[in-house]
């Protein structure tokens, strides 16, 4: 076999000179042609190695020889047999971590862009106004002998899957929100410039085209607890709260006007629109230079977001070296195109502010990487005598979240782990209370929108077959 | 939408707002905050719960004007609604029968004592209040606080009304007094709760005071709500609002809260520029 496999398409972007400075979406998507040249490559393996690497499911090379062959209406609807939000997982998944990775064609050469191609197919369908396919449940599922309800909590990556699989399988299915919009961390937290409000309006009316409804304002744990909820005639409860809390680095300084945590200062930014200020009155204070501490998609945000904010100077502060920065390939490049600096092996040990208390500089240290830790990652150690002045005024700490407590303080009975995850069956997500089901970040911490979105997908067959079990029992 | 069902001007720049919210009223407890987005432009911010009525399926919020939020509320009729309203947020105080309990508020901080004072009291409490204000045309609910009280004390700075002076000189006459006193709860601005809590330290009296941090979206997600309390972070949204008045670095407090002064102002503005045709759209 030496047949000849024609180069990636890339994919066309704005100019990082220009983008840098307005909340526009980056990547701009494939014309048909692109598309239809991208998805040529695909060898059609019969072994399907890249399905592995999706946590939906999605129908990979049969979806992608619908484009090769210019069927977009049908290559839709075989995404959205497994994944109703194509959209999103189009910009924000790890392909390259998951499906792309698996492609039999990243030993040689590129793999086929998988996620390029299934966002192409969902702005196709936007584009042309149509709706084309749904969830497909087909495996010949008996009727339940009468309607169930479903509760699902928070309308985040998890939650909408979770709520979206019910509701094909015939459920009757409300999401409690505890913002005034939906999409958790896709509203609050991924910019625009990567994943446009559009999109993820879109995505978020089809879900409720398949009959999901949303109460927004309805935090659960303070305006319903768990227990109310299977009381009021919920036969079972999705828990996907996300990821809450921020972590800090406990050091001195860290409370100074001018540090933020990544959560803070994104929310202002993308949900409450401070770079609408003052039309919109929510403001947020972007200095001159800024640094962010971490290297992960959310720290990236950050970073190009202050860019965008009218920032001069804005620095990744990050511990570890380029190879262990968490944050997929592709958006350390575009922070980097877009000007953001690197300040790698070097970690802050204290913020140092002025007489009001509003951060001025920030004492950091070089390290050097010793021993592999926990995580496999070599272990970074400080340099002693190391020690620099770097001048900031404003600091953006992106360095991770602990599942958000509202839940678990208001449910004893519901178990979790000593760092506050809720604990759950990997397979099913079922935790310590019969009926109630968790995951996405409530469970594993700050991980991927992707991951979030299968553990809802696997929480809903899990609700569905318990259901069935206390139907048949009664 | 929650519709404003009664709307009052307790003083010049003070208004009261019942809004229609009958899931918050079912779960409401004293100390309790919501947090409110008035329209889909607005600002988020918390404001404790006044008072509620399980059966009328309302809640109420006493708010002074200050900034571009609050005026904008003030413009809000009979009739008008909010666009989102969430609660009842933060820890409920810790009631529990102490003994003599006084309950100090201090200017718009009375409309969030009177539940605290009224549940002080149904818990098995002796409860002396003592509220004060600037002047008397900011001080509000003197009747409300009278019947939650067993004894009510009135300061104004300027001796327009009640005692000249401030709530920490009653304080500080009943412990002169030797009047037992077994706990202190105080809310109202912070250098007013600092002064309390200075004053009752080196007693040993536990005091508790609730904190009124900046805040985005008051579910325990975005962390703008830190204070350190005892050495340690904690977020006032979901760890309080109440803290131990002896443990809160009140330097750290005040500063943050003044995070936003030049923006409050531009934004303040904007508003009353916008505003002369006497803020109804």
């Amino acid at each position: 076999m030496s047949k000849q496999i024609a180069a990636r398409e890339p994919m066309p972007q704005q100019d990082p000179n220009i983008r840098n400075k307005n909340f526009d979406e980056v990547a701009l998507g494939y014309t048909s042609d692109q598309a239809i040249r991208e998805a040529q490559r695909c060898l059609q393996c019969k072994k399907m190695p890249c399905m592995a690497g999706c946590p939906v499911e999605v129908k990979i090379p049969d979806f992608i020889k619908l484009v090769a062959d210019g069927k977009f209406d049908e290559a839709v609807a075989k995404i959205k047999e497994t994944n109703s939000l194509p959209a999103i997982c189009g910009r924000v998944c790890p392909q390259e971590e998951q499906c792309e990775q698996t492609c039999v064609l990243s030993k040689r050469e590129q793999p086929i862009a998988i996620g390029r191609l299934e966002r192409f197919v969902a702005d196709w369908e936007a584009a042309n106004l149509l709706v084309n396919g749904k969830c497909d449940v087909s495996n010949a599922r008996p009727p339940l002998d009468k309607i169930a309800k479903v509760a699902i909590v928070g309308a985040g990556p998890a939650g909408l899957t979770a709520a979206g699989e019910l509701a094909c399988m015939g459920y009757d299915v409300t999401i409690f929100e505890a913002l005034h919009e939906p999409g958790g961390v896709l509203a609050y937290g991924i910019p625009p410039f990567r994943l446009p409000r559009t999109i993820l309006s879109r995505e978020v009316e089809y879900v409720k085209s398949l009959g999901v409804k949303i109460e927004y304002n309805a935090i659960v744990g303070k305006l319903h607890t768990l227990g109310e909820l299977l009381n009021d005639g919920y036969s079972a409860v999705f828990i996907g709260t996300g990821a809450g809390l921020p972590q800090f680095m406990n050091i001195p300084g860290e409370n100074l006007n001018g540090v933020y945590s990544a959560n803070e200062y994104l929310t202002r930014i993308n949900l409450m629109k401070a770079f609408k200020f003052p039309d919109y009155p929510t403001p947020v204070r972007v200095g001159k230079k800024v640094a962010v501490i971490g290297a992960g998609n959310v720290a990236m945000d950050g970073a190009r977001c202050s860019l965008r904010m009218g920032a001069e100077e804005v620095a990744i502060v990050y511990r570890r070296s380029r190879t262990e920065m968490p944050a997929r390939a592709e958006e350390i490049e575009n922070a980097e195109a877009e000007g953001v600096e690197f300040y790698l092996l070097t970690a802050p040990i204290r913020f140092i502010g002025d007489e009001d208390g509003n951060v001025k500089a920030m004492e950091c240290i070089r390290m050097e990487l010793g021993e592999p830790d926990a995580s496999g990652r070599r272990r970074p150690v400080p340099v002693e005598g190391s020690e620099f002045t770097m001048e900031v005024d404003t600091v953006v700490i992106a360095i991770g979240q602990s599942p958000n407590p509202v839940v678990r303080q208001s449910e004893p009975d519901l178990q979790t782990t000593k760092w506050g995850g809720i604990v759950t069956d990997e397979e099913t997500g079922a935790t310590s209370i019969p009926g109630i089901y968790a995951g996405g970040d409530a469970v594993t911490g700050a991980a991927t929108v992707i991951t979030a979105m299968g553990a809802g997908k696997k929480a809903a067959r899990a609700m569905d077959k318990y259901i069935r079990e206390q139907q048949s029992e009664k | 939408m929650y519709k404003v069902v009664r709307k009052e001007k307790l003083g010049e720049v003070v208004t009261l707002l019942e809004l229609e919210a009958p899931a918050i009223a079912a779960k409401a407890r004293a100390g309790q905050f919501v947090m409110v987005h008035k329209d889909e432009i607005a600002e988020r911010i918390p404001l404790t719960l006044s008072d509620w009525d399980v059966e009328a399926g309302t809640i109420t919020i006493i708010f002074q004007h200050v900034g571009r939020s609050t005026y904008d509320l003030a413009t809000l009729e009979v009739g008008d609604s909010i666009r989102d309203l969430v609660g009842p947020l933060g820890k409920a105080t810790e009631i529990e029968n102490f003994g003599t309990v006084v309950c100090i508020g201090g200017g718009i901080g009375v409309a969030e004592l009177r539940p605290i004072a009224r549940a002080m009291k149904e818990g098995g409490n002796t409860v002396i209040s003592i509220i004060g204000a600037r002047d008397r045309s900011l001080l509000i609910l003197e009747d409300e606080m009278a019947e939650a009280s067993d004894e009510l004390y009135i300061t104004t700075d300027n001796g327009s009304w009640g005692r000249k002076g401030f709530v920490s000189n009653v304080l500080a006459d009943l412990v002169t007094e030797g009047r037992k006193i077994d706990a202190v709860y105080a809310i109202g601005p912070v250098p007013m709760m600092r002064v309390i809590a200075d004053q009752t330290k080196p007693l040993g009296l536990k005091t508790m005071v609730s904190l009124d941090a900046i805040m985005i979206d008051g579910t325990g997600m975005c962390g703008a709500c830190r204070v350190t309390v005892g050495g340690k972070t904690r977020f006032t949204c979901v760890d309080g609002p109440d803290f131990d008045a002896h443990q809160v670095d009140w330097a750290e407090l005040v500063a943050r809260k003044k995070t936003y002064i030049p923006q409050e102002k531009e934004s303040l503005e904007k508003f009353h520029e916008g505003c002369s045709g006497g803020c109804r759209k």
